[in-house]
């Protein structure tokens, strides 16, 4: 249907990939196709907002309910690994915006390292909650390297060739039926454990998500597809990641620092 | 409608090269044409499909549930009497009372679960809406093709789900999924997989919802501001909000509640210090809104097919389009009435009070469809009857309402046949009669057929008179205390329970008289004009069936979608169209288009 089309022809193949980029054919232009990207996008970020809510009511219902609980579960947390994540988060988010402008300005090489180190990032802080948090809380085993583990008694038990060093009475901060920690004073810790499990493994997925959105970004900018007319993958992987850099402003203080 | 032959298939003679539905091909090239299509109207009648294939697997549930209650179930002297599912599934009677009642549980629970979670929520939005919505903003297709293609295939995934668990032998839970039982009860990937299943239709409504609400936003037609937006459009907006903003709870509802059944993690488990009625806080805080999903639509449609079939300007427009979207933001207030008894008095006194609320917008537009009515020159065709249908059910479904919003007297009707009439008369005489009636105004522009017209209104009638049977001895027996869910009673309410099914297997003989209709449409009804009621709103302006792009040419708005005193339809011819009397300059008089 040619008479409906009202994009404009589509320029010389020897130009960049982002400046041959054609909207699709129900918009009108463009910069419309991009204002309903975004619009569309923050509603989507609505909704996930809206699904950490069930979380958070939980935490709030059940620290009005057992404060002994939470104050017992919050102080075995170590705030300085939840304060590094925070500050490689934040990092990523620059590193993440700097990358939009970049492209916006023509500026491939740059905007690609900006991924990348944003990428780095999420893997960093993926490897901080499992290795050092997620990991000797669940089953008493500390990676190598974890500072912390020169403050307990090692057992003498290793796994995985040495990598890990299991701490007897340690492990066992799980949530629910499956907590086995021998030295709780609150009976209600088991919840606490569930609140913290379930609100940061959900964050942590949603990490994973955003790494995910953020290499195919890469992978695209590579090829050339983003530039200062076309960047609204970019600008949509930015504002998930900035999302989940918040979400994360959100449990650091009500998990780690608020008694 | 003798003017309807004067419509022209096409404006502009604008060469004609096929519509949406002319196969690209063979047979494999039209199947993957389908399954790959990001075409709002191709995806909006596969929609249309499935949802009615579910309303009747959801219907045969209903089914097997009235046909249980025929008589009650009685031990005498060893043996087992009245469980007649139980018998159809086991040669031998059952040991006992409680595992042959095991089989009603597990199907008023399908019952439940399909019907709301495949059928009602996503019927009219996703089928009717998917297809009307763009044609109606004069839009060539919803503003994410590809995802709106993506919410499809979530759908059936979800669904796909849903069904394993039904093979495997299905949940006993209800469609609520309560805790602490759905966390105990036996068939523990059943259930797993049955909540998972809504989870995943949770995306898909969810991905909907902001597809429409961006599409409303940004690709209206020239010339169209807010207040020229038809009024199906302006419910479905409301209804997209209430989906994209409640969905995501009921979505870490159920996750929440997969991860209490997989690893007990006690957050809704009294024994570890968890609190089952969060769970129903979580849980009505979604599914009380999702009723307004379920209903807004509905009066979207309405709206619509009251105006065009009594060929008059909607009384109170903007009053309608408000009361919209005050349902929307009242709708997130009301949960709590599910659960006066688990709460303070007070806020039970709050919950009640804003319950009240809700029937405010509602009365507004009940009363406007009925002053849209007086003095219209009203077409008794089937979509204007199911339209009186919906007033007369829709409206006892309100008012039954508030007794049970009401402390006192819900003490005394809540979890009883009462609540089960009251909302299969909103639901059922509310949405699935909208759905109904919809779905007979825009079948011709769906597929460029008509329908038989007498048969379809002799379908109609018996729908009514099913339903009425069905479900208003219902109230009756709520009031006497039967409760709900129970697969026996006392012999005093055997006989309203075996009218209630009389009536049920009535509404199955009008609802296979509709389906024979609509199969000898498809195969052998005469070929629809682009207007065959005379609408005035953009879709009518497309043929029938639309072309592709939907139409020839960017249509450009020039009057309101019910200057049905002021317009000419378009395809229709001037000298014969019934203007009234009072529009005497002929400039008042526009052609439309």
């Amino acid at each position: 249907m040619s008479t409906l089309d009202t994009r404009p022809n589509q320029p010389a193949a020897n130009k960049p990939v982002w400046s041959r980029y054609v909207h699709g054919h129900h918009w009108r232009t463009a910069a419309e196709e991009f204002d309903g990207a975004k619009l569309g996008f923050w509603l989507f970020l609505t909704t996930e907002v809206l699904l950490f809510a069930g979380i958070f009511c939980a935490y709030a219902l059940f620290r009005a309910m057992y404060p002994e609980a939470w104050a017992e579960g919050s102080g075995s947390l170590d705030w300085k690994w939840g304060a590094l994540n925070t500050v490689v988060l934040l990092v990523s988010s620059y590193t993440m915006a700097a990358s939009i402008y970049a492209f916006q300005t023509d500026q491939q090489k740059r905007a690609q390292i900006n991924l990348l180190i944003t990428l780095v990032a999420g893997f960093a802080f993926l490897a901080i909650k499992f290795l050092f948090e997620y990991t000797p809380k669940w089953s008493g085993y500390f990676f190598v390297l974890d500072p912390a583990l020169s403050h307990y008694p090692e057992s003498g038990k290793t796994a995985l060739g040495g990598l890990f060093h299991f701490v007897e009475g340690y492990g066992g901060k799980r949530p629910g039926e499956l907590f086995s920690y021998p030295f709780a004073e609150s009976a209600n810790m088991p919840l606490w454990w569930s609140v913290y499990y379930c609100g940061t493994s959900l964050h942590a997925l949603h990490v994973i998500i955003g790494m995910i959105l953020i290499a195919r970004v890469y992978v695209k900018g590579v090829k050339g597809h983003y530039g200062p007319t076309y960047y609204t993958g970019v600008e949509i992987a930015g504002l998930y990641w900035h999302l989940v850099d918040l979400i994360w402003i959100f449990l650091f203080p009500l998990l780690y620092l608020i008694h | 409608m003798s003017a309807a032959s004067h419509a022209t298939g096409h404006a502009g003679g604008h060469a004609h090269h096929g519509n949406y539905l002319t196969p690209k091909g063979g047979f494999w090239t039209t199947v993957k044409d389908w399954a790959t299509t990001v075409d709002h109207k191709k995806i909006g009648i596969m929609y249309l499909f499935a949802i009615l294939f579910m309303f009747f697997l959801g219907g045969v549930m209903a089914l097997a549930v009235r046909a249980e209650l025929w008589e009650p179930v009685r031990q005498e002297g060893g043996q087992i009497s009245g469980q007649m599912l139980y018998s159809m599934f086991n040669s031998e009677p059952a040991t006992s009372i409680a595992e042959g009642n095991n089989n009603y549980n597990r199907v008023f629970t399908l019952h439940g679960a399909i019907m709301v979670f495949m059928v009602i929520v996503p019927s009219i939005p996703a089928s009717l809406g998917n297809f009307l919505l763009p044609l109606m903003l004069g839009a060539k297709d919803v503003a994410f093709p590809r995802l709106n293609l993506l919410s499809w295939y979530i759908y059936l995934f979800g669904s796909f789900f849903a069904v394993i668990s039904l093979v495997m032998g299905g949940v006993d839970t209800g469609w609520t999924f309560y805790t602490p039982y759905s966390t105990t009860t036996e068939g523990y990937w059943r259930v797993v997989l049955m909540v998972l299943g809504a989870f995943i239709l949770g995306f898909s409504s969810i991905l909907t919802g902001l597809n429409f609400i961006v599409t409303v936003h940004k690709l209206r037609a020239p010339g169209m501001g807010w207040f020229d937006m038809p009024l199906f459009v302006w419910a479905i907006y409301s209804s997209a909000i209430i989906q994209v903003l409640a969905t995501p709870v009921i979505g870490i509802t159920l996750l929440l509640l997969i991860m209490e059944r997989v690893f007990r993690i006690g957050i809704f488990d009294p024994a570890l210090g968890g609190d089952p009625v969060l769970y129903q806080h979580f849980f009505w805080f979604y599914s009380h809104p999702v009723v307004y999903v379920m209903i807004l639509p509905g009066m979207g449609i309405i709206s619509d097919v009251i105006a065009v079939q009594s060929h008059k300007r909607i009384f109170g427009y903007r009053a309608i389009a408000f009361a919209s979207l005050g349902i929307a933001a009242v709708s997130f207030l009301v949960w709590g009435h599910h659960m006066f008894t688990s709460m303070s008095e007070l806020a039970a006194m709050v919950f009640s009070a804003l319950t009240f609320l809700v029937a405010i917008p509602t009365a507004v537009k009940v009363f406007n469809w009925i002053m849209t009515l007086y003095k219209g020159s009203i077409a008794f065709n089937t979509p204007m009857v199911y339209t009186l249908i919906f007033l007369v059910l829709f409206s006892i479904g309100g008012l039954t309402g508030l007794p049970l919003g009401t402390l006192a007297t819900d003490v005394h009707l809540h979890d009883s046949y009462f609540v089960v009439a009251h909302f299969h008369y909103v639901m059922m005489g509310g949405t699935i009669m909208a759905l109904m009636a919809g779905l007979h105004h825009w079948w011709p522009k769906f597929f460029g057929k008509m329908y038989n017209e007498p048969m379809a209104i002799v379908g109609a009638l018996l729908v009514f008179v099913g339903f009425n049977i069905t479900f208003f001895t219902q109230f009756f027996l709520g009031s006497q205390g039967m409760p709900r869910r129970y697969a026996s009673y006392v012999d005093e309410f055997q006989f309203l329970h075996q009218v209630s099914t009389v009536g049920s297997f009535l509404l199955l003989v009008g609802f296979l008289v509709h389906l024979g209709v609509f199969i000898h449409s498809l195969v052998a009804g005469k070929t629809a004009p682009a207007n065959p009621w005379g609408g005035l709103t953009l879709e009518w302006l497309a043929d029938s069936p639309p072309d592709e792009h939907n139409f020839h040419h960017e249509p450009i708005v020039k009057h309101g979608p019910y200057d049905f005193d002021a317009v000419v339809p378009p395809h229709w011819d001037p000298a014969d169209y019934p203007l009234p009397a009072d529009v005497t300059k002929p400039h008042n008089v526009v052609k439309a288009h």
